[in-house]
């Protein structure tokens, strides 16, 4: 079997966004790029899963669209244990290009599974998972908190507000990985490092996709009002703002 | 030309959201002479859904095939693409949540229709169409502009005011014949839907700072006092001081209260990202420093142990 996992990059979640003097783009200076986090445990756990096989997993595959700079993400995915990176070579303007882009390249390939991450930390958009699976007309599940290879099929938790699902699935489809799907990512070890520079990675020519969304501008949110402040033994007096000011209890 | 709302229930109960998402849709109908269709999907009754009326849905559609009991994306997708169509929808309205998240993509693919998620206003100009979102996690906004004919905005709550507009509303039974492909459910566990830390007006949450699993009598007492939820830091859950459902943040659920009370929570950005949209943030931590006093509205600098305690005092005072 063949996992594709779908994988952003992003700026570090610590990192501060700062956008250029028009407020068009983002200042890339000083920025900490890494795997999207929510990639980072999708891919960690289709490489368990592979381990855990006993054969019947034989690759994983990472995908990705974007420039050239981006390469650096897709050597430490390889470094955690994927055994393939596909670049598609393209700057994508929207999350509908960015799914064009990657149905495009995954029309090319034999699959089973795509494994897609519920946001990027970036636009935060929950967008390319759902599009990719609409435009390949493939299954999708969303909000997946685990998932696991259970005879020649995957079984999938879905995990929503109102309870979990546990659902078997027929491949080929799409599952959009949420909280649960591993718990820490994995860490690449001296060895994986040293092996990702020998492992392929591929690049595939974009084409200039046509996108739904334009963004205009950037905008930095205001400082919230300051914090008003009680002193421990003036909790009557909170709760009375609470109350009266606020209107919320 | 219409505007398309889809409603979420939870066990037949309209969602919290709901009425703003109807709010929301009849401020821009205003303005663009459009009409409001609400569409509920499944086991809900006519009265809770005609209630959408008092905030100007004026045609509410029920759709109730079996196929649809649980959240096919395909299913669904197909049902509002067929709805949207038959009833000129130009634009579609749902929540940034689970559901929304789950069937907007595969709609805006659809319809063809540029989807902008994590919308929170209305719209500041309709021709170019801009409307606002949050991204990086709440650290910055864009203003995004829809290139296409037909649009799909999902909305963060709180992303309007909810204003009561009392219409006449007319009703519609739907079904259609569904073709997509499901899965084989094997188990489904309910989770008490009186109790969703999502649907909670107010929320108490614990940090590392309440010192362990032992230690949360005083959030738990405060919480069912204010009739609200209980929620805590990643870490909490982690350690399994706390059931993993309560975690809130980047990882965690996304929520939005009137009021967030958070105990011996330093208020790192991967948290904030979780609870930023509330309307009104208390703060109780021992550190003066922590970053959560930025975001608070109301701070008390103390030792939770002792500041609960007392606060709850406070609070069963109130008449
Ligand atoms: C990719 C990623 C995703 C993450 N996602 C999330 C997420 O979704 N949600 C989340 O919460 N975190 C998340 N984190 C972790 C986050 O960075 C912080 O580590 C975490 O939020 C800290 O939890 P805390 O505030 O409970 O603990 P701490 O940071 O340890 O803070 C404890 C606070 O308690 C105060 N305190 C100590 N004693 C007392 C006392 N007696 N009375 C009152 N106050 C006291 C301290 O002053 C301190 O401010 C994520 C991290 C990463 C890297
Ligand atoms: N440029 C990209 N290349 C490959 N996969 C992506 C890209 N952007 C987003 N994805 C995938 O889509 C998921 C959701 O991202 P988004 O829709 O941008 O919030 C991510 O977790 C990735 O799995």
């Amino acid at each position: 079997m063949h996992i594709v996992v779908c994988i952003s990059h992003v700026p570090d979640t610590t990192t501060k966004i700062r956008f250029n003097k028009e407020l068009t783009q983002l200042d890339s200076q000083g920025v900490k790029w890494v795997i999207n986090p929510w990639d980072d445990l999708t891919l960690t756990r289709a490489i368990d899963m592979k381990e855990a096989s006993g054969g019947k997993i034989t690759k994983i595959s990472v995908i990705h669209v974007g420039d050239a700079t981006t390469e650096p993400t897709l050597r430490k995915a390889l470094a955690m244990g994927a055994d393939e990176a596909i670049r598609v070579d393209a700057v994508s303007s929207d999350s509908y290009s960015t799914a064009s882009h990657l149905a495009a390249a995954l029309k090319e390939l034999e699959y089973d599974l795509v494994l897609c991450g519920i946001e990027s930390s970036d636009y935060n958009s929950s967008a390319v998972g759902g599009m990719l699976a609409e435009i390949l007309d493939l299954y999708s599940v969303s909000s997946v908190s685990a998932i696991e290879l259970k005879d020649e099929g995957f079984v999938v938790k879905r995990e929503q507000e109102t309870g979990k699902e546990t659902l078997r699935i027929s491949t080929p489809f799409v599952a959009i990985g949420q909280k649960g799907i591993a718990i820490d990512p994995r860490i690449p070890s001296m060895r994986g490092v040293m092996s990702a520079r020998t492992k392929p990675l591929k690049v595939v020519q974009g084409e200039s996709g046509e996108s739904y969304i334009h963004t205009m501008v950037y905008e930095y949110p205001e400082p919230k009002g300051s914090c008003r402040f009680f002193q421990p033994d003036e909790t009557d007096q909170l709760a009375d703002a609470l109350r009266r000011e606020a209107k919320v209890i | 030309m219409s505007i398309i709302v889809y409603i979420e229930h939870l066990e037949g109960k309209l969602k919290k959201q709901s009425r703003e998402l109807v709010s929301y849709a009849s401020q821009l109908a205003e303005k663009t002479s459009q009409k409001v269709t609400a569409v509920g999907v499944g086991d809900i009754s006519r009265e809770e859904l005609e209630s959408l009326s008092r905030f100007g849905a004026s045609k509410i559609i029920h759709c109730s095939n079996p196929e649809a009991a649980t959240l096919e994306n395909q299913v669904y997708t197909q049902l509002l693409a067929e709805i949207f169509e038959k009833e000129s929808g130009e634009i579609l309205i749902l929540a940034n949540s689970f559901t929304g998240k789950a069937i907007a993509p595969r709609l805006s693919v659809r319809l063809k229709a540029g989807l902008v998620a994590g919308v929170v206003d209305l719209p500041e100009s309709l021709d170019p169409f801009v409307v606002k979102k949050k991204i990086f996690n709440g650290k910055a906004f864009a203003h995004s502009q829809i290139l296409t004919k037909s649009k799909i905005l999902s909305l963060n709550s709180n992303a309007c005011e909810v204003k009561e507009k009392p219409v006449e509303s007319e009703w519609e039974e739907f079904s259609s014949q569904v073709s997509a492909p499901k899965a084989e459910i094997v188990d489904v566990s309910k989770m008490d839907a009186d109790n969703l830390l999502t649907e909670s007006s107010i929320v108490v949450s614990g940090g590392r700072g309440m010192k362990g699993a032992d230690k949360w009598k005083p959030i738990e007492e405060l919480a069912s006092l204010l009739k609200g939820a209980t929620a805590c830091s990643k870490p909490v859950s982690d350690e399994g001081w706390r059931p993993h459902e309560e975690h809130v943040g980047q990882t965690g659920k996304t929520i939005a209260p009137d009021l967030y009370i958070a105990v011996g929570i330093s208020g790192a950005v991967q948290h904030l990202a979780g609870v930023s949209s509330s309307k009104t943030i208390v703060a109780i931590n021992s550190d003066k420093d922590a970053p959560i006093f930025e975001i608070a509205d109301y701070g008390i600098v103390g030792d939770a142990h002792e500041v609960l305690p007392a606060f709850i005092q406070s609070v069963s005072k109130l008449d």
